[in-house]
């Protein structure tokens, strides 16, 4: 076991673990055995504040045995569980082992039920009605707690029931998203664009763009200050999936309208993150969760005779 | 207060009032926090929006109150009256004790108002930033020099056994402390832990598990050993009990940290010491339950029209049941069904609102009288109310929290045939709901149970006068 960087500290808990629950049995074996001396009235003489006084009774017996019997079998936990340092147990159990058993066994009863969905091409699979509800299991487990039950989803965080997509939805883009999760970076652009004014300016410009309410002069003004933008969003702002550049030109805002809030996203960037879930679902699961999220906003094809 | 050889020395029974009147009044703030997050749980609007009244906040100003300023006033005052009486001398230092108090309530102002702003160190029961840390060192080492000065100068040979526990929760809170706030400062309000990882986790949780074994459990097993055997008039029932629980319970609480991360990346074996400890340490637990109901032995009538004694024994009650109930939560199979759920919640509660709070309060029903002067409290028919409403509040919330606790862990653990959770995380939130709701009702029937002992603490003082005690001149003759 890698706990311990040497042999000694192994011995050392082993020695001190068993030490200390023989400690308890000796504690109890001699203070049941020693003789204390007592009064007429069975008080051991002592008296405090007046009329503070204890009595010499023994312990009771069934008590003595609850802790007896807790002992043993703590000592046989010991013996059959991990716990004296390096000691294995005579089970041989572990966390990591049950675990991997457990995760095992369940991807071996689901193969076959999986087996017939990975033929599917997704396109085919959203058309199935077994694999769409597993998938909205799978969604309602894994994705609801950002993306809503409704996968529609909030404030940062992408609704996946409409067509529009920042990294793209296809098929193999939405296995990909899934699998290696994306991480979407708008660094702060302010000393790119100019001054104060001109991010204002800019802000508008954006605005006019999805032909949202905005100043058209500070719009003018802001047109060739987005050059600084373009690199991402395009000349004509309508973004780029491969860099999962949000289309500016639309009326989806994942991280809010309106003047200030653009302000604010060019002063200060944004840096938004789609965990990973591949250590989480398997190659399977992912497929199946890929076509419940395509299926959200397209039509499947019909399944073939 | 500084005794005049001419005269008899007094008790210094002045920082025994202030605790006791500062638990009581802690006692209403905290509880009524811990409601209000309750409520916030059930009607999430109840934030309204506002950071500092938020949730996530509240519930670290909640637990602090509720313990370290609740609790922890009602250990102090009860701490200072016994060691005084036990040991038939006035307070060793009796200015540091008065320094103590005051430095206590800087923390606790200290606490209500860095939390709300958001100030943490993040780790449970520990959250206060390093300064206000600093400040807890110094007025927790002036309490040890107060306390153990106090029994250094006893007039009575042997050590009364409340003594022994209260002076184990002393030591061992203090190096829980100091070795869990351990952290490197990154400004006045900001740090960063000691310890890393796992590492950091355990020992954070060894300071956890010890908070509630030596604050919640050691502590107030002195005030038991203190009150119960006075308001009985009976003898404490066996001494020889009294031994070996007291050193089992210290010896092997210190043990049983790691069940808090079971299944967690803390190693295999440190997870399955964790458990064999805290399975051992049952046997330990009831040793002092045992010790304090078996003390009624001959009394029982006593029960019946002392509504006082009621508070202390169901209290033991309530401390047998979470203490048998903690063990097998540190079962690693039932531990993967309670863990992260409610009942968790619900066993936490049970030992603090039916051990911790009912022991404090019937303990403080038998001081406050005797500190001002007075037989009994001003209504003892106000004693019997706040014992209903606390005890049927307590039976409703932790019902509610088991049910809804074994609930979510089934709801979680479901899985269709397909591999998928058969129950989405929100479902068992909303699956939940009643049981906040009746959780929230408990909660108002515990509170209402303590403004009544507000009131009745408010009324007997106001009406009575600070006494001063003075010690008993001769030594008793057998001690």
């Amino acid at each position: 076991m890698s706990d311990f960087t040497g042999n000694f500290w192994s011995l050392y808990v082993a020695a001190m673990t068993l030490a200390s629950v023989l400690a308890c049995v000796l504690l109890l074996w001699i203070t049941a055995r020693k003789k204390i001396p007592s009064r007429a009235d069975n008080t051991t003489g002592h008296v405090w504040d007046e009329d503070l006084r204890e009595m010499n009774n023994p312990m009771p017996r069934w008590w003595m045995w609850m802790f007896v019997v807790s002992i043993v079998f703590g000592l046989l936990y010991l013996v059959a569980y991990p716990g004296l340092g390096t000691y294995q147990g005579q089970l041989g159990w572990s966390t990591r082992a049950e675990y991997a058993d457990e995760i095992a066994s369940a991807e071996r009863e689901l193969a076959p039920l999986y087996a017939q969905f990975t033929a599917k091409k997704t396109e085919e699979l959203a058309g199935d009605a077994v694999a769409m509800g597993i998938g909205e299991r799978l969604f309602m487990n894994n994705c609801a707690q950002c993306h809503g039950s409704d996968a529609r989803g909030s404030k940062g965080f992408p609704n996946l029931a409409d067509t529009d997509w920042l990294h793209g939805g296809a098929p193999a883009k939405i296995v990909e998203t899934i699998t290696r999760g994306r991480h979407g970076q708008m660094p702060p652009m302010a000393a790119a664009v100019g001054t104060p004014d001109d991010v204002k300016n800019v802000a508008n410009y954006v605005l006019s763009l999805s032909g949202s309410p905005s100043d058209s002069v500070r719009a003018q003004l802001g047109k060739s200050h987005f050059m600084a933008c373009a690199a991402c969003h395009g000349v004509d702002g309508k973004g780029n999936q491969a860099l999962g550049a949000p289309n500016l030109t639309d009326d989806t805002w994942l991280h809010g309208w309106g003047e200030q809030a653009i302000v604010a996203m060019i002063n200060n960037g944004k840096s938004n993150d789609m965990p990973a879930q591949a250590g989480k679902l398997t190659e399977a699961q992912i497929h199946v969760l890929a076509a419940y999220v395509w299926g959200l906003s397209n039509k499947p094809e019909p399944a073939k005779p | 207060m500084n005794p005049n050889p001419a005269q008899a020395a007094l008790y210094n029974d002045t920082v025994v009032r202030q605790f006791s009147i500062m638990a009581v009044v802690w006692g209403v703030v905290g509880m009524l926090v811990g409601l209000f997050i309750a409520a916030e749980l059930a009607w999430p609007e109840l934030n309204f929006g506002i950071p500092w009244l938020s949730y996530g906040r509240l519930r670290p100003l909640h637990t602090n109150a509720v313990i370290f300023a609740f609790g922890g006033c009602a250990l102090m005052g009860t701490s200072y009256y016994v060691v005084q009486r036990t040991c038939q001398v006035p307070l060793f230092l009796g200015k540091l004790a008065s320094f103590h108090f005051w430095a206590w309530q800087a923390v606790i102002v200290a606490a209500a108002i860095s939390l709300p702003m958001g100030y943490t160190q993040g780790k449970e029961y520990a959250e206060l930033e390093w300064p206000i840390d600093i400040l807890i060192t110094i007025a927790w080492v002036s309490y040890a020099i107060v306390f153990f000065g106090t029994i250094g100068i006893r007039k009575v040979r042997h050590i009364y056994v409340a003594n022994w526990f209260y002076g184990a929760f002393i030591i061992a809170v203090a190096i829980l402390h100091i070795v869990n706030s351990a952290a490197v400062p990154a400004g006045w309000m900001k740090s960063y832990s000691a310890y890393a990882g796992v590492q950091d986790a355990m020992i954070q949780w060894w300071y956890g598990h010890n908070a509630v074994g030596f604050f919640l459990t050691a502590g107030f097993l002195g005030m038991m050993y203190y009150f119960i055997p006075k308001q009985a008039g009976r003898p404490v029932y066996s001494y020889r009990l009294t031994i070996v629980h007291f050193w089992a319970l210290i010896f092997t609480y210190m043990w049983a940290g790691p069940h808090h991360l079971h299944y967690t990346a803390l190693p295999d074996w440190t997870q399955s010491i964790g458990m064999v400890f805290s399975l051992i340490l049952l046997a330990p637990s009831w040793g002092g339950m045992i010790n304090g109901v078996m003390t009624l032995s001959g009394a029982w009538h006593k029960l019946r029209d002392d509504p006082i004694l009621r508070f202390l024994i169901v209290s033991l009650s309530f401390y047998g049941m979470s203490t048998f109930e903690g063990p097998m939560m540190s079962i690693k199979t039932v531990n993967a069904l309670s863990h992260y759920t409610d009942w968790t919640i619900g066993h936490v509660h049970s030992g603090a609102l039916g051990w911790v709070g009912l022991i404090s309060m019937g303990s403080l029903y038998y001081l406050i009288p005797r500190l001002y002067g007075r037989k009994e409290m001003h209504s003892v028919p106000a004693i019997e109310l706040h014992f209903w409403l606390a005890t049927v509040g307590i039976v409703l919330y932790i019902a509610a929290m088991w049910i809804a606790g074994v609930m979510q862990g089934l709801m979680w653990r479901g899985i269709n045939g397909d591999g998928t959770l058969t129950y989405t995380f929100v479902e068992s939130v909303k699956a939940t709901y009643p049981f906040y709701v009746v959780r929230v009702l408990g909660g108002v029937l515990y509170l209402g149970g303590m403004l009544v002992m507000a009131w009745n603490t408010w009324m007997t003082v106001t009406q009575g006068r600070s006494v001063h005690v003075p010690v008993p001149v001769l030594a008793p003759a057998a001690a």
